[in-house]
C-alpha cells in the first residue's frame, strides 16, 4: 500500500444499445489512489459522471475477485488490460502511471454482440455449454464417490482447465474471434476423468458443432488466446480437443442437435 | 403468523427417511403439469433447478448476472464438509451434526442439521460424479483437510476454487436440462415481487435488466435461492450484486424473517485500506491450518514484523484457545481480533489488522508445498496488497461475509406464504447463531440436490391449485407497484449518488451492528438509519432510463430495501437479550468477554412478520426444543 494518487485520461466506448452506433468519449480520472482496482477507478469515474446528471459507463462486473467471469474490457488492445494471468477487477492501478492515455473498450466478436458501452453478450458461451459440457448424470444416480479413484496428474490436469471462468477474453483476443481454448478447456477436463469419458466423444463433436452455428470463428493457432486467459488455461487443452475430436469423429455417426 | 416446524417425530436418525414415506408424490407422467419457478442460480438455485427437471417438472429459472455460471457461490474457495470418515480420524453423521449444531451456538433445530449431515455424503458422490475436480492424494482418492471449528478432517476441496467448481458441476446440470427444453433459462432478470393468489405464491415479477421491460411469470410454486444480504455492510466479501431483494419482497409479501441480526463476520479478510473501496476480499479460513495469527504483545509497536522478536509477538488464538488454536470459529476468531486491536495492537497503516504468518509452516514443509496448498490465494493477496505473504506475514482483518438470518422455513424449506420455498444462504435454516466453515457449500446442495426434490411433492401434491395465468388481477396490481417503484427512484433527481447512501449505510451498521453490539448502539443506529432512509427518498439521483440497461437504477432499488431492512435487523439484535454465536451485546458477556447464552430465555427462532408501511414488524417466536443433544457453554478451549 503507497498511498500514491494519479491522474490519467480515459477514452471510453459509449454505446447506448446493441444496434446503435458507438464512440469513445474522453473522461479525466483523477486522484486515482494506486491500490484502487481497475473497476474501482471506474466507479469514481461513474461516481463523478452521475453527480453530474450524465449517465454513467455500463460495465459488467460481479465478484470482483477474479473468480465470476464477470468483468473484462479491452484495455489499451488488450483484454483484461496489460497484467498477465489478471482480469480487469484484479488489475491495481500502480500499473499505470501518472497522465497516462488509457482506453477502454468492449470485448469485440461476431458471437459477443455489444449490450450497452462495455457490456456484451456472452450468452452463445452458455450454448456451447449447454451442447455438451457435462456429464449425463441425475441426482441419485452416482455411486459411491472413492469408487473410481483418479490419478493425481489427471485430477491436477483436469483441475487446471475447469479454472476457466468463462470470461470470453480468449475470444476477444482471437483474430478469428474462435472460441475454441474456451471450448477445449471443458472437453479438457472431462476427457481426462474416467467420469466424463463414456460421453467424451459425443461432447467434443456437439461442442464444437455449437460453436460453428454461435458464429464463433475456427482455430488457425495464433495463441493470442492463451496470452490474454486470466486463468492460465493452456492451449495444451486445444491440441488435446483436436485429438478428442479425430477420435470421435471416425467413431461416430451421430446427428447431433444444435441449439439456435 | 403461524410457525408449524413441521419436524416429524421419532428418533433423529430416521426422521428424514420416514418423512420421505410420508410426503404424497407426485406421479411421474403428472410432473410435467406443474411449472416450478426458482430465483437463483448459485449452488442452491442451480442444483435445485437441474434436479427438479430430471424429475420431470417444468422449471424456469432466473438470475441477476448475464450467466447462470456467475452467481456468488462462484466465489467460496475453502471447501466442502461431508461426514464420509476417508481419514479414519473420527468422524460421524453424529459428529457433523453435533459440531455444527455447537458451532451455530445451539441456535439451530437438530432435525435440520442432522439431514444436512446426513446427505452431505449423497453431495460428494454426486459431485464427483459430475467431474468435478476434487483434490487428490497420489493413490487416486479424495483428499481431506481440515477447517475452522472442526478437529477432524471432512473437509473436501478443489485447490482454492470449491465454490466454483461445485457451481459449474451444477451449472453443467443446469444447463443440460436446458438443452433438453425442461429448463427455460431467465438470465439479466431481477425479481422485484411475489405474486400471491389466495394466499399461495404463484408467481413472481422481474425486471428484465437489459430491456427494462417488467415481466410476469406464473407458476405452481417459487423457489427463492437468492442468497445472503451481507452487502448491508457496504463492504463484504459479497459480490457486488448480493442484495436481500428478493427475500425481503417476500417478506412483505407474508414471509417470516428469521434471526436477521445473525450475520457472520469472517476473521481473515484482506483489511480495508481506502474509501474509495468497493469490496473486500476473503484469504480463505483454509489459510488457518498452516498460518499462524499474531500481534505485537507491546500496544502501538511500529516495528516492521520481522523485526518484532518472537518473544514479543503474542500468537493469541494459540495462548488463549490452546485445544482449536488457530483454527477456532469464526465469531470467536473474529471478536479476538477485533479486542486486540480495539487494544491497540493492531498492525499495518490503520492499526485495524492482525498477522497471518506463514514462516513457521515454510520452514517445515517448504515453500512448494505452501504454494500447491495456497497458491491461488498468496498470488489474490500479492495483487491486491502488493507484499509478497511467502516472505512478509499476511495482514487481515474481519469483515461481513456471511448471513445465517434469512427467511423462515419449515422442515420442508417452505416459508410462511405456502407454495414459497427458501433454499441456501437466502434461508435461515442450519447454521444457527454462527456458521461452520466449508457448511454453506455443503447446504446449498443439500436444499438443491436433496431436500427440495422431495419435500416439494409433498406440497404439489396435495394441494389444490386454481388455473393462474399471468393475466390474474394479482400480477397486474403487483406490476403497477414495481412500475411505480421504478419510476419514483428515477424521478426524484436529487443530489447524492446510491453508492454514497449505500456506504453511510454500511459504516452505520458496521459501527452498531457489527461485531461488538451494545442497546444504546443499536438503539442510536435505528434513528440513523431511519434518517438516511429519508433523506434517500427525497435527495438520491439515479441517472437514466428505465428502458434500457440501467446499473444505477438497479443498484437503488437494492440499497432502497437494505435501508427498509437494516431496521428489522436492528430490532432483532434489540430483542435477542443474550449474546450467543456471531451476536454479541456488550452487555451479555463472561468474565473471559466470551458469548453469554441465555438458554432458558433466549433458544428460539426470531420471526419478524411485516405489519405495513411505517409500523413495527410484529415479533414472534418458534421454541427451539433440543431432545437429543445438551445444550453447553461452547468451550474451544
Ligand atoms: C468469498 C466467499 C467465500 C466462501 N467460501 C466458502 C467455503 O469455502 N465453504 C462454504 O461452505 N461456504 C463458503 N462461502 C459461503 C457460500 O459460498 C455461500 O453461502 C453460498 O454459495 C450461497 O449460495 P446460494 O446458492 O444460497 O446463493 P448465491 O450463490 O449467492 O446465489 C444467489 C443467486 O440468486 C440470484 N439473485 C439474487 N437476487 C436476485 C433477484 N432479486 N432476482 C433474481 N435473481 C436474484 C443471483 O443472481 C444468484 O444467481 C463463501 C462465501 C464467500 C462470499
Ligand atoms: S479460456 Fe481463459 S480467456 Fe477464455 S473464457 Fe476461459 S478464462 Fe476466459
Ligand atoms: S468481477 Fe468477477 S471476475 Fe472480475
Amino acid at each position: 500500500m503507497s498511498g500514491k494518487t494519479i491522474n490519467l485520461t480515459l477514452k471510453v466506448w459509449r454505446q447506448p444499445g446493441a444496434k446503435a452506433p458507438g464512440r469513445l468519449e474522453t473522461y479525466r480520472a483523477e486522484n486515482i489512489s494506486t491500490d484502487a482496482s481497475f473497476l474501482e477507478m471506474l466507479d469514481i469515474v461513474n461516481e463523478g459522471l452521475t453527480l453530474e446528471g450524465k449517465e454513467p459507463v455500463a460495465f459488467d462486473h460481479d465478484c470482483r475477485e477474479g473468480i465470476c467471469g464477470m468483468c473484462g474490457s479491452v484495455v489499451n488492445g488488450r483484454p483484461h488490460g496489460p497484467e498477465r494471468e489478471t482480469t480487469l477487477c484484479q488489475l491495481h492501478m500502480r500499473h499505470f502511471a501518472d497522465g497516462d492515455t488509457v482506453v477502454i473498450e468492449p470485448f469485440r466478436a461476431r458471437a459477443l454482440p455489444v449490450v450497452k458501452d462495455l457490456v456484451v453478450d456472452r450468452s452463445a458461451l452458455d450454448q456451447v455449454m449447454a451442447a455438451g459440457g457435462f456429464i449425463s448424470v441425475n441426482t441419485g444416480q452416482a455411486p459411491e464417490a472413492n469408487s473410481l479413484p483418479v490419478p493425481k496428474d489427471k485430477a491436477d490436469l483436469a483441475m487446471d482447465a475447469a479454472a476457466c471462468i468463462g470470461c470470453g477474453a480468449c475470444i476477444a483476443a482471437c483474430p478469428n474471434a474462435s472460441a475454441m481454448l474456451f471450448t477445449s478447456a471443458k472437453v479438457s477436463q472431462f476427457a481426462l476423468l474416467p467420469h466424463g469419458r463414456p460421453e467424451a466423444a459425443r461432447r467434443a463433436l456437439a461442442m464444437l458443432a455449437q460453436m460453428d452455428a454461435c458464429g464463433f470463428g475456427n482455430c488457425t493457432n495464433h495463441q493470442e488466446c492463451e496470452v490474454e486467459c486470466p486463468k492460465g488455461i493452456s492451449i495444451s487443452n486445444i491440441a488435446r480437443l483436436n485429438r478428442e475430436f479425430i477420435k470421435a469423429a471416425l467413431g461416430s455417426a451421430e446427428e447431433l442437435p444444435v441449439i439456435k | 403468523m403461524e410457525l408449524d416446524s413441521k419436524i416429524p417425530g421419532g428418533p433423529l436418525e430416521t426422521k428424514w427417511e420416514r418423512h420421505h414415506f410420508d410426503l404424497k408424490l407426485v406421479n411421474p407422467a403428472n410432473k410435467r403439469k406443474y411449472e416450478i419457478i426458482v430465483v437463483g442460480t448459485g449452488l442452491a438455485g442451480g442444483s435445485a433447478s437441474a434436479s427438479l427437471a430430471e424429475l420431470g417438472y417444468r422449471v424456469k429459472t432466473f438470475c441477476i448476472q448475464d450467466s447462470p455460471r456467475r452467481a456468488h457461490s462462484i466465489a467460496a474457495q475453502g471447501g466442502i464438509n461431508a461426514a464420509k470418515n476417508y481419514p479414519n480420524d473420527g468422524d460421524s453423521i453424529w459428529r457433523l451434526f453435533y459440531d455444527t449444531i455447537k458451532g451455530g451456538d445451539f441456535r439451530a433445530r437438530e432435525a435440520n442439521v442432522y439431514r444436512l449431515a446426513q446427505v452431505s455424503n449423497l453431495i460428494i458422490d454426486h459431485c464427483v460424479a459430475q467431474g468435478i475436480p476434487f483434490a487428490r492424494e497420489y493413490g487416486g482418492l479424495l483428499a481431506n483437510r481440515s477447517f475452522g471449528g472442526a478437529q477432524v478432517s471432512r473437509t473436501f476441496y478443489a485447490r482454492g476454487q470449491t465454490g466454483q467448481q461445485l457451481l459449474l458441476g451444477a451449472y453443467s446440470s443446469l444447463v443440460r436440462q436446458v438443452a433438453r427444453g425442461q429448463v427455460t433459462m431467465f438470465p439479466r432478470r431481477e425479481m422485484l415481487d411475489v405474486v400471491l393468489v389466495n394466499g399461495q405464491a404463484r408467481g413472481i415479477v422481474v425486471r428484465n435488466l437489459v430491456t427494462g421491460e417488467i415481466e410476469r411469470h406464473a407458476a405452481h410454486a417459487v423457489v427463492l435461492a437468492t442468497g445472503g444480504y451481507g452487502n448491508v455492510f457496504f463492504l463484504s466479501t459479497n459480490g457486488m450484486g448480493c442484495n436481500v431483494t428478493a427475500a425481503f419482497r417476500a417478506y412483505k409479501k407474508g414471509a417470516g424473517f428469521a434471526n436477521p441480526c445473525f450475520t457472520q463476520i469472517h476473521p481473515t479478510c484482506i483489511p480495508v485500506h481506502g474509501d474509495y473501496q468497493s469490496k473486500l476480499t476473503l484469504m480463505s479460513e483454509s489459510l488457518r491450518n498452516d498460518g499462524r495469527v499474531w500481534v505485537p504483545k507491546k500496544a502501538r509497536d511500529t516495528r516492521r514484523p520481522h523485526d518484532i522478536p518472537e518473544d514479543e509477538r503474542d500468537y493469541y488464538l494459540e495462548r488463549i484457545y490452546p485445544s482449536f488454536g488457530n483454527l477456532a470459529p469464526r465469531d470467536i476468531s473474529s471478536r479476538a481480533a477485533k479486542r486486540m486491536c480495539d487494544e491497540g495492537k493492531g498492525v499495518g497503516p490503520t492499526g485495524r489488522a492482525v498477522y497471518l504468518d506463514f514462516a513457521d509452516a515454510i520452514q517445515r514443509l517448504g515453500k512448494a508445498e505452501i504454494e500447491a496448498r495456497y497458491g491461488n490465494l498468496f498470488q489474490m493477496y500479492e495483487k491486491i496488497v502488493a507484499e509478497d505473504p511467502y516472505t512478509t506475514p499476511m495482514m487481515i482483518y474481519p469483515a461481513s461475509h456471511y448471513t445465517m438470518g434469512g427467511l423462515w422455513v419449515d422442515y420442508n424449506l417452505m416459508s410462511t406464504i405456502p407454495g414459497l420455498f427458501v433454499l441456501g444462504e437466502a434461508n435461515f435454516s442450519d447454521h444457527g447463531a454462527n456458521r461452520l466453515g466449508a457448511s454453506a457449500l455443503m447446504q446449498g446442495l443439500a436444499d438443491g440436490y436433496f431436500v427440495i426434490p422431495n419435500t416439494i411433492n409433498g406440497y404439489l401434491a396435495g394441494t389444490k391449485f386454481g388455473e393462474v395465468t399471468d393475466s390474474h388481477e394479482a400480477f397486474k396490481e403487483s406490476e403497477a407497484e414495481v412500475e411505480a417503484r421504478v419510476q419514483k427512484l428515477l424521478s426524484i433527481k436529487g443530489k447524492r449518488t446510491v453508492q454514497d447512501f449505500h456506504r453511510e449505510l454500511g459504516s452505520i451498521m458496521w459501527e452498531y451492528c457489527g461485531m461488538g453490539r451494545t442497546d444504546e448502539g443499536m438503539t442510536k443506529a435505528r434513528k440513523l438509519v431511519a434518517d438516511v432512509k429519508a433523506e434517500f427518498w427525497e435527495n438520491v439521483t439515479v441517472p437514466g432510463s428505465h428502458a434500457d440497461l440501467n446499473q444505477s437504477l438497479e443498484n437503488a432499488g437494492r440499497v432502497a430495501d437494505f435501508l427498509e431492512f437494516a431496521d428489522v435487523m436492528l430490532l432483532d439484535g434489540l430483542a435477542r437479550r443474550e449474546s450467543c454465536g456471531c451476536h454479541f451485546n456488550e452487555a451479555f458477556q463472561t468474565e473471559e468477554n466470551e458469548a453469554l447464552r441465555d438458554d432458558v430465555n433466549m433458544a428460539h427462532v426470531a420471526v419478524w412478520e411485516y405489519a405495513g408501511e411505517g409500523k413495527e414488524p410484529i415479533f414472534h417466536k418458534e421454541p427451539l426444543k433440543f431432545e437429543f443433544v445438551k445444550l453447553a457453554t461452547r468451550s474451544y478451549k
